[in-house]
Order: structure tokens, then C-alpha cells, then sequence
């Protein structure tokens, strides 16, 4: 028993010294993000004299003209949020569909979305942009450098793996209650929308997150539609220009990464195990 | 009465919506520039759809189908069937992103294999992957037993050790780029910046993906360890089993699949690391390799970034991204036939 109680101990230690050396990063971060140019210089390590620092640090950085914080971050909240909301929608609805016909065509239609999932994203990424060009000449609708072609292409990039996730889920609803709405007289629509997409919100949890953190995050797919200096910037495609502006300006880009980290920190903070638990489950499906 | 009215409305509709796409396409093949063509087409579309949903047929159920997988098969289409056709397409021939003049067949896959610096960066990225993939794991594993044991606080340092993999790749590069280079060279005074020599620039890279990925893997060997039933722990614990014993002989046994499924995951992830390489070192710094220099630390999809976009050679980089693409097509169908293996076994 006493040997067990010091086992305990020592992997408290370990614990705690760990979380210490995993989270050091975000510490040096704030501490460098509340510091003059000159004293970064002096010492990156010590911990700052004066906060207000961080103030008159965030201040520049949030209205400098190459980063203009707020208006990235609502590119960013727009893109994820309207993403996220057709992607659960669109992939329910196809879900569902290839679930509930069994005929050769659902199972061609959904083995190759399956396939789809092992194309990497480097092997569309140069004709998708000569794809998004001709079809913004043919339809005279802008596909790149706008909203409507980015996310768009997140609805054709996040649909493979909802819909795996999504089919997956909907297999295990049983028929007979769409069988009683049937005939009750309810449409296969509103069957859909009153029964089955009600019934999808455990899963749509895990599709919400898996593809929150991917479309907030990803930094390749909007610099290339977008444009490293476009109209429309994201967070990570701000921050990549940002730098490339004030090149070892240190006090100026770990402000601006600061504040890149911070609404997924606190969203973190609130959601934590909804969030660690979804992007466990997708990853195991 | 009703329906019949209902039928003349829909019909109507998708008539108006045929005229509609109709005028935008003709505009279009007139060279008309005018803004509101795409508007027409769209609101074309929305009332064809509109017009085929309040329709009232004996056929409304296939009519659901069709229009509920439209959306996801229109946006599938344009965003990766056709884009990975033309691309391999492309591969074969002299595009310049724009257009192509002539077929060369696998001309550029010739050049390509004959390049140094594309097959440095092919090895260099293996050796990534294999290294990355160890490290991750045992990390990831030590990390999720610390986890799952009784200690104290197990939650906070889930949270902790999480936290790293939910940040983009980019700004976390950046945040390490002014550790390697600002915090190492101060800690240690007098120490070169570890991101100046070759190997130690890669074991950089290595030990920023490890701290960020290995959060998540640890989450995954967590869900599995808490799956092996606790009876048989304790009645291992009554015969006298001690934590190690335990732990080789029962638990990584009962676990094989989660260790399966984070290898591959850590294989996939690593060989197509991008956000972090671009971030933190971009390539740099170059290495003398037989009298010439080549980018010591610039992972293959860099490399294909780089070919196209840095240097304008469109039909070279989408060459190198087939064969990106074949790799990563070998692994998963290893990964599929294993895991048909291992179902036929239970």
C-alpha cells in the first residue's frame, strides 16, 4: 500500500512537471506578448515588468492594417460557421439517402466517397484552382478569392468524412420509425427533417468538431483561393502575412499569434470534453 | 383542385428556372460580363429545385433522393473528382497552371526522379515519418498510462497535454520558430540557433510535431485502456501480476487494435506535414550533398508547394503530388487489408 502511495506521488510529479513543459510554449508566448521589442532582446525569458505592455502591444496589433484582427476573425467565424452548418446539413441528407436505398447506385455513390478520403489535399490543389477559375468564367459567379468558392470547396473537401461518419450512425436508426411516420402520412422529407435529423445530434457533435478544428485551422486551401494579401483573409493566412511583413519583429508576431490562439483557447476552456471526445471518436471510425 | 393548382405552381416554376439559366448561359456564350448572370443562374437553380419539391408526382421519393444528394455530389464533383482527373491529367503534359501546350507522357516523371532535390526531400520525409511515428507514440502512450492511472489532477493534464493539437500548425510554427531561435540561444548562452544546422533542424521539427500530436494519440491509447474490463486487471492484481507484468502482458495485448489504428493515423499525419515545416523552418537550412546544395529540412509536401507556386512549374509539381498521392493510396490499402485480417481472426 505504501509503495503505491509514492508510485501515486511520483506520477503526480511527473503529471505536473510535464503539463508544465507542454504548456511553457503558450506561457512565452503571453510573457513575450507584454514585453517592448528591446526587452525580448534583453531577455525572452523573464517574466514581464509591466502588463500594461501587453495592452499597448495587443492595441497595435489588433488595428494594424496587415493583420486587422476583427476582420479576420469574422472571415474566419463566417467561413467555419456557414462550412459547418451546410456540411451537417448536406451530409445528413446524402447520408441518409445512401442509407435507406440499397441499390448498386448508394453503394457506388458511397464507396467512392470512401475512397475520396485518401486523396490528399496536395493532389487537387493546383487543377482546383483552374477548376474554380473556368467555373467563375462559365457561371460568372466568383469561386476564388470569395466566400461562396471557399466554402463551397469545404463542403467538397468535409463531405467525404461526414458522410462516412453520418452513414455510419444513421445505419443503426431503426427503419420501422420511418416506416410508422410513413404511414402516418408524413412526406420522405419531412420524415427526414422532423424524425432522423433530430435523432443525428450525438454524431453531428463529432462531424461539428472534427471539421470545426480542421476549417479553423487550415492555412493551405484559403492562401491559395484567397490569396496571401486578398480581400478575404483567415486567421492562420493573417498571421502567415503578418510575419511576413514584420519579419523578427518578435513583440509584434507573438502578439498576433497570441491573439490567433486565444477564441480556440477559450472555446476549449468551456467545451473541453465534448470537444477532446469528438475528435477521438473520428479519428477511431 | 389543390393539387392541380399545386402542379400548375411548380410547373411554373421550374419553367421560370429553366428560362432563367437559360438567358445566363446565353449571356455567358455572348461574352456578356454583366454581374447579375451568376445571381440568374443561381436563383435559376433555387427555383428548379423549389419547382421539383412542391411537385406533386408519384415520383416525389426518387425526386428527395436526387435533390438531397445534389448538394454534396455537386460540391464533391467540382472540388475533388474532377480536380484529381485533370490532375493526373496534367501530370502527363507541359501545364503551366493555366493551360498546356503538349503531351510529354511521363516526361516529367522522368525529370522529376532525376531532380536531387525531389528525391532528397522523398527520403528526408520517410525518415521524418519513421521517427515521428516512434516518438509519438511512445510519448503518446507513456503519457495516456500517466493518464489513466489514479494520480491526482489526470484530467488537468489530459487538457494540458491536448491542448497544442487544437492550435494551427502555422502559428504554433511561428511561436516555436522564436523559441528555437530566440529562448534556446538565450537559455543556453553562447548555443547557435538549433534551426542553422541540418539535423538538428529536423530533430527541431520533430520535437515541435511530437509535443503538438501526441495530445491527441494519447486521448486515443486513453479510450482504449479504459476499455479492458477492470475485472481481469484485478483478478491479475489477486495472482500477484505487478504493474509492469500487467501492463506487457495483459493491456498492450488487449489494445493491439488502438496501437493499429495510431500508427497509421501518426503514419498518414506525418508524411503529410505541412503547417509546421512551412512555418518553422521552410526548408531551410541547405545541406552540401555532393557539391550541391539542397534544402536540408523541406518534407515532400513542401516541396510540391514550392515547385509550383515558388517556381511556376505547374505540371512538375502536380507530377510529384501523383506520386504523393500513390504512396499514401499503398498505406491506406495496407491499413484496410489489415484490419480484414485481424476481422477474420475474431
Amino acid at each position: 500500500m505504501k509503495t503505491r502511495k509514492i508510485n501515486l506521488l511520483f506520477g503526480e510529479i511527473a503529471g505536473i512537471i510535464l503539463s508544465i513543459i507542454v504548456l511553457l510554449p503558450f506561457l512565452l508566448v503571453l510573457f513575450n506578448s507584454s514585453k517592448k521589442s528591446a526587452d525580448i532582446v534583453i531577455s525572452p525569458i523573464k517574466p514581464p515588468t509591466n502588463i500594461s505592455q501587453l495592452f499597448t502591444n495587443l492595441g497595435n496589433v489588433i488595428n494594424n492594417q496587415n493583420f486587422s484582427y476583427w476582420k479576420s476573425f469574422s472571415s474566419s467565424l463566417i467561413i467555419t460557421v456557414v462550412s459547418l452548418a451546410l456540411l451537417s446539413l448536406f451530409s445528413g441528407m446524402a447520408a441518409w439517402v445512401l442509407v435507406r436505398n440499397k441499390k448498386k447506385w448508394s453503394s457506388v455513390i458511397f464507396m467512392l466517397f470512401v475512397a475520396a478520403m485518401v486523396i490528399p489535399f496536395q493532389v487537387v490543389m493546383l487543377p482546383l484552382l483552374s477548376t474554380f477559375r473556368s467555373l467563375s468564367s462559365f457561371t460568372g459567379i466568383q469561386f476564388l478569392s470569395s466566400y461562396t468558392g471557399i466554402i463551397f470547396a469545404y463542403l467538397g473537401f468535409g463531405g467525404s468524412m461526414s458522410i462516412f461518419i453520418l452513414h455510419g450512425f444513421i445505419k443503426g436508426i431503426p427503419y420501422e420509425l420511418e416506416e410508422a411516420a410513413w404511414i402516418d402520412g408524413c412526406s420522405p422529407e419531412g420524415t427526414f427533417f422532423r424524425i432522423i435529423f433530430p435523432l443525428l445530434k450525438p454524431v453531428q457533435m463529432t462531424v461539428l468538431i472534427l471539421n470545426g478544428i480542421w476549417i479553423w485551422n487550415d492555412y493551405l486551401l484559403p492562401s491559395l483561393m484567397l490569396g496571401l494579401n486578398g480581400r478575404i483573409k483567415t486567421l492562420p493566412v493573417a498571421v502567415s502575412s503578418f510575419v511576413g511583413s514584420y519579419v523578427k519583429q518578435w513583440d509584434l508576431i507573438l502578439t498576433a499569434a497570441l491573439l490567433a490562439m486565444i477564441p480556440i483557447i477559450i472555446l476549449f476552456a468551456f467545451a473541453q470534453r465534448q470537444i477532446i471526445q469528438g475528435m477521438v471518436e473520428g479519428a477511431i471510425k | 383542385m389543390n393539387t392541380q393548382l399545386k402542379r400548375t405552381f411548380s410547373l411554373i416554376e421550374i419553367i421560370v428556372g429553366l428560362c432563367a439559366m437559360a438567358f445566363a448561359l446565353y449571356l455567358d456564350f455572348t461574352g456578356n460580363e454583366s454581374s447579375y448572370r451568376g445571381i440568374l443562374l443561381a436563383a435559376g437553380l433555387v427555383l428548379i429545385v423549389a419547382g421539383l419539391f412542391i411537385l406533386p408526382t408519384k415520383k416525389h421519393r426518387s425526386i428527395v433522393n436526387v435533390l438531397f444528394l445534389l448538394p454534396v455530389l455537386l460540391t464533391f464533383f467540382f472540388t475533388v473528382l474532377n480536380p484529381f482527373i485533370l490532375g493526373i491529367f496534367y501530370s502527363l503534359t507541359d501545364w503551366n497552371g493555366i493551360k498546356f501546350t503538349k503531351f510529354v507522357g511521363i516526361g516529367n516523371y522522368i525529370t522529376m526522379f532525376q531532380s536531387r532535390d525531389y528525391v532528397y526531400s522523398f527520403l528526408i520525409t520517410f525518415l521524418y515519418t519513421i521517427l515521428n511515428m516512434i516518438f509519438v507514440n511512445i510519448a503518446a502512450f507513456a503519457l495516456a498510462l500517466l493518464c489513466t492511472s489514479k494520480v491526482r489532477g489526470r484530467n488537468f493534464y489530459r487538457a494540458s497535454f491536448f491542448l497544442p493539437n487544437l492550435i494551427g500548425g502555422i502559428v504554433l510554427g511561428y511561436v516555436w520558430q522564436f523559441i528555437f531561435n530566440k529562448v534556446f540561444t538565450a537559455a543556453i548562452a553562447g548555443s547557435q540557433s538549433m534551426l542553422t544546422d541540418p539535423n538538428l533542424a529536423l530533430a527541431a521539427i520533430l520535437i515541435v510535431s511530437t509535443w503538438q500530436y501526441a495530445g491527441y494519440i494519447m486521448m486515443i491509447y486513453v479510450t482504449g485502456l479504459q476499455g479492458v474490463p477492470k475485472d481481469i486487471m484485478e483478478a491479475s492484481n489477486v495472482d500477484g501480476a505487478n504493474w509492469w507484468v500487467a501492463l506487457k502482458r495483459i493491456k498492450m495485448p488487449m489494445i493491439a487494435n488502438t496501437f493499429t489504428v495510431c500508427m497509421f493515423l501518426t503514419l498518414v499525419n506525418s508524411f503529410k506535414q505541412f503547417d509546421l515545416n512551412l512555418a518553422i523552418t521552410n526548408g531551410a537550412p541547405s545541406r552540401i550533398l555532393q557539391g550541391k546544395a539542397v534544402l536540408s529540412t523541406e518534407f515532400m509536401a513542401l516541396n510540391i508547394y514550392k515547385t509550383a507556386i515558388a517556381k511556376n512549374e505547374y505540371a512538375l509539381g502536380q507530377t510529384k503530388a501523383v506520386v504523393f498521392f500513390i504512396i499514401l493510396a499503398i498505406v491506406s490499402l495496407t491499413q484496410v487489408s489489415i484490419n480484414k485480417r485481424k476481422e477474420v481472426e475474431m
